[in-house]
């Protein structure tokens, strides 16, 4: 990830969450180290329709490098990827559940997680439920919310700004190079 | 790994807000990216691009990055989401009205506007199957008439121009949005520094950053900034499917920045009224010191209206900024800091029309000129220039004085300024 190392920043815009909560669910360096320790997002209620915001956000993703695995009981394959109808349905290991659906289906959503090993949790723009954050946090994941995975990407690899959005970071430090 | 959060004051921004930089030359100043387009990293990417599927530089007349710095910088101030930058004010205007409205709409604005506004809005609005309605943006009973059903967007300037009126921000956007409608402003008389519209309720900022933002009166430029705030899920133009990208909702899948999207991706692009770079560069330049400035101006401008008001050869001075304005009390809740640089005043004299163009013409500093928001002190006499093909009596009935004079105050030294319009007053 780019866009300069500095993180002290406050990203308040466009959230429903109080500044305690926004500290704990959409800090900075949080979100950095998940997205650059993921390499596979289950992204449950990816739906098959290309004009979709989940699929904007899944073709997104798949384009800046992660695999990602359709949860959707409805679909057989999205995004050229295998469609499972539930998180325990996936046979192999999972980094990041990000999740598209309703917050009264988060609790179950996030036992889930817990059970299939991932490392985070992140909820999409105004799927709140703090519930499920205090499960998956109890069992040691990472837990993003009030957060699109899309908009979080950009902002810190930079891109985001490309588009005169305001992203709220304020650094004078010299981005980073990768190699 | 969680560290200390700041959030940083207005002068930060405007020296920081949107640029980085960069990894590989660590260049401090914004560097002018003078391209027309892009090399795509690949065949995907480029479609990626052009479905919206993913941020990037398509071709200038859509993103720029050095108009993308000035773009996240004038959003930051402003407390916006984000922000389109057009190559004029009123491009910019046309740009947001372009993009919320179908032709049968109606729009209702406030009638202290800037001359070409009302232009814009009777005429080439009336072209496009599109009413504006106008209203003394005082009256709020008035303005609550004047909506209808087909009514899509309320507008008004936080200063108009000329006469110097404050727009009651506040309930015209509680107006506004019992009524599902946005609020849109032109703030160019105000800056983000004197006041931010969007922290009021409004949803919409727009700007002829040719003036204060640029500051030094040499570059064309408008800008467009969106609080994020404004539920467009019924709001035909953003929410509906878009044709011409896939039938793509814009509001459903940008959420928030789905009315800048559209603004940016379909209507910029298809009017092509884009920002050159050249200018985005001096427009950054401007915004760098645009708090110092502006102290200067409204502090020149509050000697120089006070100075006017206890004038023998002056009748009035229309200053929201002294005491017995009618809009000093909207002026020091709307912005504290002083109601801008731009007033204008009359002139005591029997032949009113022929003494403004006597003074206009022995004022050795400040410039004539059909301009405000330099860094130089600026005058005009409506009646004898912008005005001049209308009667006495035809003046009136436009709210103009044949004896009105417009003055841009400038940063030069205040008593110099006093010293030019006292000689050329008394010439009168």
């Amino acid at each position: 990830m780019g866009s300069g190392p500095s993180l002290a920043v406050d990203v308040s815009m466009n959230t429903i969450l109080s500044e305690a909560d926004r500290a704990k669910y959409m800090d900075p360096g949080k979100i950095r180290a998940a997205l650059s320790s993921t390499k596979t997002i289950a992204i449950v209620g990816l739906s098959p329709k290309p004009e979709r915001p989940s699929y904007f956000v899944g073709t997104y993703l798949q384009y800046e490098g992660y695999r990602i695995i359709p949860v959707n009981p409805r679909a057989t394959e999205i995004l050229g990827e295998k469609a499972y109808p539930d998180l325990l349905s996936i046979p192999h290991p999972v980094d990041m559940v990000n999740v598209f659906r309703q917050p009264e289906e988060c609790v179950e959503i996030a036992q889930h997680a817990v059970q299939i090993g991932a490392k985070t949790l992140w909820l999409q723009l105004r799927v709140v439920n703090f519930e499920a954050a205090r499960i998956a946090e109890e069992a040691g994941l990472t837990v993003i919310m009030d957060r699109c995975v899309k908009i979080e990407h950009g902002r810190y690899s930079g891109s985001l700004h490309w588009v005169g959005m305001n992203t709220e970071i304020i650094s004078a430090r010299r981005g980073q190079r990768y190699f | 790994m969680t560290q200390q959060k700041r959030k940083f004051g207005f002068e930060t921004r405007m020296l920081h807000a949107g640029h980085i930089p960069d990894p590989v030359t660590g260049a401090r100043a914004v560097p002018i990216y003078q391209t027309t387009s892009y090399v795509f990293e690949d065949t995907d990417k480029a479609a990626q691009l052009f479905e919206l599927k993913q941020y990037g530089n398509i071709y200038t007349r859509i993103n720029n990055p050095t108009n993308a710095v000035f773009e996240e910088r004038i959003a930051s101030l402003e407390n916006g989401t984000g922000a389109v930058a057009t190559a004029s004010g009123m491009a910019a205007q046309f740009a947001v009205f372009m993009t919320l409205l179908e032709p049968g709409d109606e729009i209702v604005s406030s009638s202290h506007l800037y001359g070409g506004t009302k232009t814009q809005f009777t005429h080439t609005f009336k072209k496009l199957g599109v009413k504006a309605h106008f209203v003394d943006p005082t009256d709020m009973q008035a303005w609550e008439r004047a909506i209808t059903p087909k009514t899509r967007a309320l507008y008004g300037e936080t200063i108009g121009n000329p006469r110097g009126s404050v727009l009651d921000i506040e309930p015209l956007a509680a107006l506004a949005h019992a009524h599902n409608v946005p609020l849109i402003v032109d703030s160019t008389f105000a800056t983000p520094y004197l006041c931010r519209p969007l922290d009021w309720g409004a949803d919409i900022v727009v700007h002829s950053a040719t003036k204060f933002i640029g500051g030094h009166g040499s570059s064309i430029a408008g800008v467009l900034i969106d609080s994020g705030r404004f539920d467009f899920s019924s709001f035909p133009t953003i929410a509906a499917p878009d044709p011409a990208y896939h039938d793509l909702k814009f509001y459903e899948t940008f959420g928030h920045y789905g009315f800048l999207m559209k603004a940016r991706t379909v209507t910029v692009r298809d009017t092509g009224a884009a920002l050159s770079p050249f200018n985005a560069f001096l427009l950054i330049q401007g915004l760098e010191t645009l708090s110092v400035r502006m102290e200067r101006h409204v502090q020149n401008a509050q000697a120089i209206a006070a100075f006017l008001a206890q004038h023998p050869k002056v009748a009035w001075v229309a200053y929201a900024g002294l005491p017995d304005n009618p809009y000093h009390a909207l002026a020091q809740k709307y912005t504290p800091k002083g109601p801008g640089a731009v007033f204008t005043f009359g002139i005591k004299s029997d032949n009113a029309r022929q003494a403004g163009k006597t003074f206009i013409e022995s004022l050795h500093l400040f410039s004539h000129l059909a301009n405000v928001g330099d860094a130089r002190s600026l005058v005009i006499h409506p009646a004898s220039t912008t005005h001049q093909q209308l009667s006495d009596a035809e003046l009136e009935e436009a709210g103009i004085d044949a004896g009105m004079i417009r003055l841009s105050i400038g940063l030069e030294t205040t008593e110099d300024l006093l010293w030019d319009l006292d000689q050329a007053l008394q010439l009168t």
